[in-house]
């Protein structure tokens, strides 16, 4: 099932909302249009290049995915609740996860979890590296394959 | 803090900020000549990186090119070009030369360029990048890993009030300025009422009160300069009867001054809002007029007294 399910979420979403399975699915708060269509993939609002007549600086012929979110979240079937969360400060996209299903990802609140600096956390300590664990091996003999090339 | 900050915070005088010219070659000299021209006029000054999506010397190079020759810089970082561990790389080895300004931008599409067949990466937007640079200043990458000896930064933006949905943009504004963005230059534009309500928008939502607006004026001197800005630059279109009115007011020279003009206008217009903080020049003629605008305008370092921020500059 979790392999058929990505499968089938894409086929559900790609005719609607051309979706592109970032896994971290917003639609609800963007007015049900997809931000990863933007040809920048921005999260957080319209970049300055948005052209006069409403249309998009990369592509000429598309309507600025920005300018029909931020009209559609206006919209009287859109839940108000969906509205006041369009402009919500949306953090980076987590790239692990494209191509996974968005829906598993909110029922596991994979979908959540930010870098701890995201949320203006200090980590405590210095997380494992590679560089830390190198100088405990006193055998250069024992280093892994790639670090000899 | 810089200098730029601390102005900013006195309130003293409207600050002048200029566009740096690009820079392709020439060595440091290249750097110098350019710097030596913006200098007496001008607070701080952009450092671009890869404007219009074309590759120049990079923003970090030209910062601190410009440290090296006195004229403070504003280091624009574009989400268009690297990933978040290349810009967060880049304020990081920056600040340790003594660069502080950092303006934060999604950045042109590389189709605004001529290797339009470059990889887009845009793995942050410019909006989390000003929180992800504002952490760094607080003491820890994106990753939550400590910045001991955390970097000064002044971190800022740039947002464009005369770009659909135009409704929408001061809650844009009010989004990077709760993202971390204490100065906000404002794009190009040539509609006075657009910015007028934008910058009365941000004065009720309460976004000057965390960010200063600079609003941005350009120098040219030719009406087929406004006409290739209107018909080429992504986001910026100029009303026909403004365009008309340069091209038709007479000979080369009388052109060059109805340019001029407008500009100055424009600043004038720009500056008399209440919630701007000053301006931001950029330069297409190089022949005088920056001068003579700041003359015009009577703001500018070249306007202070003696020895209070003007002779900071002297390195
Ligand atoms: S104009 Fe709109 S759709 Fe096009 S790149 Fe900018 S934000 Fe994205």
């Amino acid at each position: 099932m979790p392999k058929l399910l990505p499968l089938f979420e894409h086929a559900v979403k790609k005719p609607v909302w051309d979706c592109r399975m970032c896994g971290q699915c917003v639609l609800h708060s963007t007015g049900m249009t997809c931000p990863m269509t933007c040809p920048k993939t921005l999260r957080n609002g319209p970049c300055g290049g948005v052209r006069e007549d409403g249309n998009c600086e990369v592509k000429p012929e598309m309507r600025c995915v920005w300018v029909k979110a931020e009209e559609r979240s206006h919209s009287p079937v859109n839940p108000h609740h969906w509205e006041a969360e369009f402009n919500d400060l949306r953090p980076p996209v987590d790239n692990r996860l494209q191509g996974t299903s968005s829906w598993i990802n909110l029922v596991t609140k994979r979908d959540r979890r930010t870098p701890a600096g995201w949320s203006g956390e200090t980590l405590a300590e210095e997380p494992a590296s590679i560089g830390a664990a190198l100088v405990e091996i006193d055998d250069p003999t024992m280093l892994p394959a790639g670090f000899h090339s | 803090m810089s200098r730029l900050s601390d102005l900013l915070a006195s309130g003293a005088r409207p600050v002048v900020t200029a566009e740096f010219p690009s820079i392709d070659g020439g060595g440091l000299a290249a750097v110098e000549r350019a710097a030596d021209e913006l200098r007496p006029f001008v607070d701080a000054v952009n450092a671009t990186d890869n404007p219009a999506a074309h590759a120049h010397a990079s923003n970090t190079s030209i910062a601190i090119g410009m440290l090296q020759f006195g004229l403070e810089p504003i280091m624009q970082v574009v989400c268009r070009d690297k990933n978040r561990l290349a810009m967060q790389a880049d304020i990081m080895g920056a600040s340790l030369f003594g660069v502080e300004n950092v303006a934060c931008l999604t950045g042109d599409d590389v189709t605004a360029g001529d290797e339009p067949e470059a990889r887009r990466v845009f793995d942050l937007d410019s909006t989390q990048l000003i929180k992800v640079a504002s952490g760094l200043a607080e003491g820890h990458y994106l990753s939550g890993r400590a910045i001991k000896e955390p970097p000064a930064l002044f971190v800022g933006a740039v947002e464009n009030p005369f770009a659909p949905p135009l409704d929408y943009r001061v809650l844009r504004a009010k989004k990077k300025a709760e993202a971390g963005a204490r100065f906000l230059q404002l794009q190009i534009g040539y509609y006075p009422e657009r910015p007028e309500a934008f910058v009365r928008g941000c004065v009720e939502q309460g976004v000057t009160q965390t960010t200063a607006l600079i609003p941005t004026v350009v120098l040219t001197k030719t009406a087929r300069a406004l006409t290739f800005m209107n018909d080429s630059v992504p986001g910026i279109s100029i009303p026909a009867e403004m365009i008309e009115r340069v091209a038709g007011a007479g000979d080369k020279d009388a052109v060059a001054e109805a340019s001029y003009q407008l500009t100055l206008e424009l600043s004038q217009h720009a500056l008399s809002l209440p919630g701007v903080s000053g301006i931001h020049l950029t330069d297409f003629r190089h022949d005088g007029s920056l001068e003579r605008l700041v003359r015009d305008l009577g703001i500018g370092p070249a306007f202070d007294p003696v020895a209070t921020v003007a002779g900071t500059t002297a390195v």
